[in-house]
């Protein structure tokens, strides 16, 4: 799903909008019907827009800061050996790179409820699309007002942020055995999306993001979310999960440098 | 006879026409205000609001120090627009060349006029940080106030500092019998921060490490700024130009303790709803109700203030 030459395609599609208005309102034409067949190929019409009363997504109707929107997926299906959900794919229209993020969800983990923060580039639709293990996919959505998220620069003190780059920190409340408990992961990274220009050196500044979080409990993966670009610096990821023994939470996080992060804590 | 009859002619023509540009520039002066702060020292005070093309961008304070020698420009302006006015009121109160074009840092309301100061060939002066600033920022801000400003922002040209000052290294300038010393800051309001301070009148410019009246908007480091506030605010000085609001000998002091206190309940605040693992969202919400009624524009700007602090404590 960032399949570079894809997700270059997109980003002039794109483009192709945001350069003729050249402002924070929605683009005459909507992309959506475009980006689904991107996305979703043969299965695109077979996206439900029914999910309503299970998935909701949370996110401001306008953003304080277009470069830190949080946005929450909570579900209410309670999943089963013969109903559960397997992927949340997360898409933010009128993005660069409209695909944000994968959720891979096991089972184990309940009932979703996961916050992350993203940056959104002009005024635009967010999607979460449930994607079941039966291959049915399930579509909910909300318009979000912001602008700037992606072209704005990278941080307000670039040299704080690269002497922090890899810190990860796990933050959960005293946790009860066989009780729901809120965790959140963060690590420290500029996330840079490769569309910010330096004028001194008149080149891109290079991608360097976070491409995969993966939080696994006793070695059994929770959550693993591949992200895209879209995603705010210093990725965020609030789960709850509820750990039915003793043991260890462990969050790997790799990124577009091949470098790896880990942080774990104890559960007892 | 006939002679002098010519010279008295000429010399009522030359008070005619002196008498006609004197009227116009007084209808300028009206249209763009000039307050004196102290001997020598101007300044235009920003409106609080946020840039227009109605009010060409001039939200924010900028102004002149006058040497012997030559002018020193502290901030250039939200628009080229703004700027000619700048260049202009120097006009009317010198014939000195405009030595150095001094930017605070880089936000466009302080640094979209240096254009308009290009005939000068004045040094323009910052921060070390400032041309990296400007470089990852300049695309953003064009696309964007090219849109807010209209007609204003016509000409307005993005130019670096050639010569910056680094945190802990400040540079002495010398306008002719008076000496501008200029600092660098790390990160607080933004990571490009500069002060000017004139010796003779112990005036110090603060950029927008003051603001007084409008709120304080973070785009750099909250517990930084926080300790630079600290700092500024024991300065032995006369007057403070502010980076918006009103300068003054007198007002100062209560400026800093009413950002310090902005700022401390902000960080206070969400120290203890990250700590019990909060959302944003609860900040945004329920964070520095307290100071709603103490600053103009705060529902404009005290959310992303929350919001940036918030990312920023997670990490302290």
């Amino acid at each position: 799903m960032f399949n570079r030459i894809l997700s270059l395609l997109t980003a002039s599609l794109a483009l192709a909008f945001i350069s003729a208005p050249a402002s924070a309102v929605t683009p005459t034409e909507p992309l959506w019907p475009t980006l689904k067949v991107e996305y979703f190929g043969d299965r695109a019409e077979s996206i439900l827009e029914d999910a309503d009363d299970w998935l909701t997504i949370e996110a401001p109707k306008r953003a304080e800061d277009a470069a830190i929107v949080p946005i929450t997926i909570k579900s209410t299906l309670k999943p089963t050996a013969d109903k559960y959900i397997k992927n949340i794919h997360f898409i933010i229209d009128n993005n660069p790179e409209p695909y944000s993020a994968n959720f891979h969800l096991s089972p184990d983990l309940g009932l979703v409820d996961i916050s992350t923060r993203m940056r959104v580039d002009q005024y635009t639709y967010v999607r979460a699309i449930a994607e079941m293990n039966d291959g049915s996919l399930h579509m909910v959505s909300r318009f979000v007002k912001a602008s700037g998220g992606c072209s704005a620069p990278a941080g307000k003190d670039a040299a704080a942020a690269l002497a922090r780059l890899g810190k990860m920190q796990i933050r959960m409340r005293k946790p009860t055995i066989g009780e729901p408990v809120t965790a959140q992961v963060i690590v420290s990274h500029p996330n840079y999306n490769g569309l910010q220009f330096d004028q001194a050196t008149r080149r891109y500044i290079r991608e360097h993001r976070v491409t995969n979080m993966t939080i696994s409990y006793n070695d059994k993966e929770l959550i693993s979310v591949d992200t895209g670009i879209s995603v705010s610096e210093d990725p965020s990821i609030r789960f709850t999960f509820t750990p039915t023994e003793a043991g260890i939470l462990k969050a790997d996080v790799k990124d577009s440098k091949d470098q790896e992060f880990t942080q774990q804590k104890e559960i007892m | 006879m006939h002679r002098i009859s010519l010279s008295v002619s000429a010399l009522l023509l030359s008070l005619l026409i002196t008498s006609c540009n004197s009227e116009s520039k007084n209808e300028s002066n009206n249209n763009y205000p000039i307050k004196e702060v102290t001997e020598g020292i101007y300044y235009h005070q920003g409106i609080h609001q946020d840039a227009s093309e109605e009010n060409i961008g001039a939200i924010a304070n900028v102004g002149f120090i006058i040497g012997e020698h030559c002018v020193a420009v502290i901030d250039s302006g939200g628009s080229y627009l703004e700027g000619t006015y700048l260049r202009q009121a120097i006009t009317e109160k010198t014939d000195l060349p405009v030595c150095y074009v001094i930017n605070s840092h880089v936000h466009p309301d302080h640094i979209f006029g240096n254009a308009a100061f290009k005939d000068d060939n004045p040094e323009f002066i910052g921060n070390e940080k400032l041309p990296a600033a400007i470089a990852a920022r300049q695309g953003f801000f064009a696309k964007t106030f090219k849109e807010t400003l209209g007609a204003a922002y016509k000409g307005t040209e993005f130019i670096s500092p050639t010569r910056t000052v680094s945190v802990g290294d400040p540079i002495t300038l010398d306008l002719g019998n008076r000496k501008l010393i200029l600092t660098a800051y790390p990160t607080s309001h933004t990571d490009n921060d500069l002060t000017v301070f004139d010796q003779k009148t112990k005036t110090l410019w603060t950029g927008d490490l003051l603001f007084m009246e409008r709120i304080p908007v973070l785009d750099g480091s909250i517990n930084g700024w926080l300790s630079t506030m600290q700092q500024l605010k024991k300065l032995d000085l006369n007057y403070v130009v502010p980076g918006h609001g009103t300068a003054s000998d007198d007002l100062w002091q209560q400026g800093f303790e009413n950002q310090i206190r902005y700022f401390t309940t902000i960080h206070d605040e969400i120290r203890v709803i990250v700590d019990n693992l909060g959302t944003i969202k609860e900040a945004t919400e329920t964070v520095g109700i307290t100071e709603q009624n103490s600053w103009e524009l705060f529902p404009n700007y005290h959310r992303r203030n929350v919001t940036s602090s918030f990312v920023q404590l997670e990490w302290e």
